[in-house]
């Protein structure tokens, strides 16, 4: 059914809609519009589950582990600084293989203080062995949860994933949300089946001590199911277009790129500005084209390599930074593209909700031709100096 | 009543010898029985219980992070409640990760009235990483963040009074217990676990290493300081007392003289001042929860 919906509300549902038995959250903006819809629903018995109410981010992902560990499908969301309070945490959900999946709405870390957009918190959080997938609009951050919930829980991988959707400029937003029914989301997303729990009658051990003759393995196990999930996802986002007749089966997803001499690559609510910035430039004779990342966790290389083959150069916008370093995307782009020949430029964008327009996108491209690249792109002219 | 015989914390694990803590894993299953789901912070029982591939653990055990047991185990709780089951929960962690990094996810679980028992073994300082002092390390003990030194006396402050924080949040059952009184230790638990709602147990326990005294005195060691009042066992139910241990109170000399962690108190000269404080802090406690046995031999004066 389409509806015209918030984007947190949106969410809100699809989560309910997967039946998590136990949900634990704190809130934080501009994350409080979906934990706030949720406590509504299990308040009003339209969902049945535990609402844990924490005392904080961190408790919020260790009660999740508690939760999950003893047998239930779990939520959780959070942004910003309560992911940065949960970074501890996050690595340990995954060393324990548990499934569980939690709604990042991308916000700005402190310090300065800002509840703005930019793609920071979770990129920072690239390293614990989360699945991120970014969604460009609405209709792919609700439809994406389905999809994380079906891969987290797949006994083949069995890792923690966020689905990640811009603060405001999409949580905040109403737009067309086509709404699935239950029947729809029991057909796509099996109830939780736990590949082992804590139970009395078969005790086990979770979460040991490893001595160096052992720790190794365990990471290398857990980068081995993120690899293979780049197939699963693949598969279930395949299937969720023969169900729902909206196809995620690819990791990166192409505009425009067949004849593309310049290339964009973006994550997130970007797109949609870049693809609308495509268009103009392509009725000036632009060739230019967008290379939109939706699976940043396990990083599809080989798929981005085969991708942008036929382009002379990338413009990667990057919605974070690694500080002293550069964008966190455009370096991984260019480990992609190593050895191709093609030029990668990356470009710090959007910071703290600084706003991206269609003309910045035609400015950017032209930098990217002169083979301007690497820098700040937006900055106030007084810092210039 | 839960069958006491059961042994659900196996041999083989690598504590130290004479290791306090050991004994309370040990005591803590046979009080809550099997059908306990444990979950542990980091720190010394973590890590003697649980080298990989090898467990201790006959019960279903997890251990997350260092601070975050009581967070850990409201999930466990919450996931057992949505699935009507009814394995108790045991949440065991060390004075550290109860007395300081863990207190926000403690005293948010507490307020939240989860179901489950908090069992805190209290061998009062960091001994997991080598013997730093914590909110729980007593006045003067000399640890290695809290030296005794030319200008220092050891540890500067008195043991916060976790106990009394719990019983403010409301909980039920609040008991401390030492590992020197097992079967005082057991019932406490028992009754803990089968108390609805958040549950407290502070169970005081002697560190052969970190207290500096040999690992056959463990028992003697928990003993005098019940017996000299450093160490007072009580129960309170709904935030009033309703059982206290009475003793024959001895003098905290004995206690202190025999650990490592006050031998600056005697040596190279005796600290007269440091040791009336102690002596203080045991009358303290002794007139604030009425532990002395009055003698009836005492002559009327």
């Amino acid at each position: 059914m389409m509806q015209f919906m918030e984007g947190s509300l949106a969410v809100a549902d699809a989560v309910r809609l997967c039946r998590p038995q136990v949900i634990s959250a704190y809130p934080i903006t501009p994350q409080t519009h979906i934990v706030e819809a949720l406590a509504d629903m299990v308040a009003n018995c339209t969902l049945d589950a535990e609402y844990i109410t924490v005392e904080s981010e961190f408790s919020a992902l260790s009660a999740c582990i508690g939760a999950s560990a003893a047998g239930s499908r779990v939520y959780s969301a959070t942004t910003s600084q309560g992911l940065a309070l949960m970074f501890e945490v996050c690595f340990n959900v995954a060393g324990m293989r548990l499934p569980i999946v939690m709604t990042i709405v991308n916000r700005a870390l402190s310090a300065p203080l800002s509840i703005w957009n930019d793609q920071q918190d979770s990129i920072s959080l690239r390293d614990s062995g989360w699945m991120q997938l970014y969604a460009e609009d609405n209709q792919e951050a609700t439809d994406l949860h389905y999809l994380a919930y079906r891969v987290a829980e797949d006994h083949e991988i069995l890792l923690p994933a966020m689905v990640c959707f811009d603060g405001f400029i999409l949580s905040h937003t109403y737009e067309p949300v086509e709404t699935l029914s239950q029947d729809q989301v029991d057909a796509y997303l099996p109830a939780f089946r736990p590949y082992q729990r804590l139970d009395a009658a078969d005790p086990i051990s979770f979460g040991m001590f490893a001595s160096p003759d052992y720790y190794m393995e365990f990471r290398y196990e857990i980068d081995r199911a993120l690899e293979r999930a780049k197939e699963r996802i693949a598969r279930a986002g395949k299937e969720f277009g023969k169900q729902f007749g909206r196809d995620y089966s690819a990791l990166v997803e192409g505009y425009q790129l067949e004849d593309a001499e310049t290339a964009f690559v973006a994550m997130g609510s970007l797109c949609g500005t870049v693809k609308d910035a495509i268009d103009e430039m392509r009725a000036q004779g632009k060739k230019v084209g967008l290379l939109k990342i939706r699976c940043y966790r396990p990083f599809p290389g080989p798929d981005i390599a085969k991708a942008l083959a036929g382009v002379k150069r990338v413009a990667v916008l990057d919605k974070n930074i690694s500080l002293g370093s550069k964008g966190a995307v455009g370096l991984e782009v260019k480990d992609a593209l190593y050895g191709s020949g093609i030029a990668v430029y990356d470009y710090i964008v959007g910071l703290g909700g600084r706003d991206l327009k269609k003309s910045d996108i035609a400015a950017i491209a032209a930098l990217a031709e002169k083979g301007q690249g690497d820098q700040f792109y937006g900055l106030r002219q007084e810092v210039l100096r | 009543m839960v069958d006491k015989s059961l042994e659900l914390f196996d041999c083989g694990h690598r504590a130290c010898g004479g290791c306090g803590p050991a004994i309370a894993a040990r005591l803590i299953l046979k009080g809550a029985g099997k059908d306990t789901i444990v979950v542990s912070s980091t720190g010394c029982m973590e890590v003697f219980s649980s080298p990989y591939p090898e467990t201790a653990w006959k019960v279903p055990w997890i251990h997350s992070l260092f601070e975050n047991a009581a967070a850990v185990a409201s999930g466990v709780e919450a996931s057992l409640k949505k699935q009507g089951r009814s394995e108790k929960v045991v949440i065991i962690g060390g004075d550290g990760a109860t007395f300081d990094i863990g207190m926000l996810c403690i005293s948010g679980a507490f307020e939240r009235g989860h179901d489950f028992t908090y069992i805190c073994y209290d061998n009062e300082a960091y001994m997991n990483t080598g013997i730093q002092r914590s909110g729980a390390t007593p006045y003067a003990a000399s640890t290695t963040t809290s030296p005794a030194g030319r200008c220092s006396t050891g540890n500067k402050r008195p043991k916060k009074d976790m106990p009394q924080i719990l019983a403010a949040h409301g909980a039920p059952y609040v008991a401390t217990a030492s590992v020197s009184y097992p079967a005082d230790f057991m019932q406490k638990v028992e009754k803990a676990v089968n108390t609805k709602g958040p549950c407290y147990i502070q169970v005081h326990a002697p560190c052969a290493t970190g207290w500096g005294f040999e690992g056959n005195l463990t028992m003697k060691m928990g003993k005098l300081a019940v017996e000299t009042g450093l160490c007072v066992l009580y129960e309170m139910v709904d935030g009033k007392v309703t059982r206290v241990k009475k003793v024959v109170r001895k003098p905290v000399e004995e206690y202190l003289s025999t650990q490592k962690r006050f031998r600056h108190l005697f040596k190279p000269a005796r600290k007269d001042a440091e040791i009336a404080q102690i002596q203080a802090i045991a009358d303290f406690n002794a007139e604030k929860y009425g532990i002395d046995i009055k003698l009836k031999k005492e002559p009327a004066k």
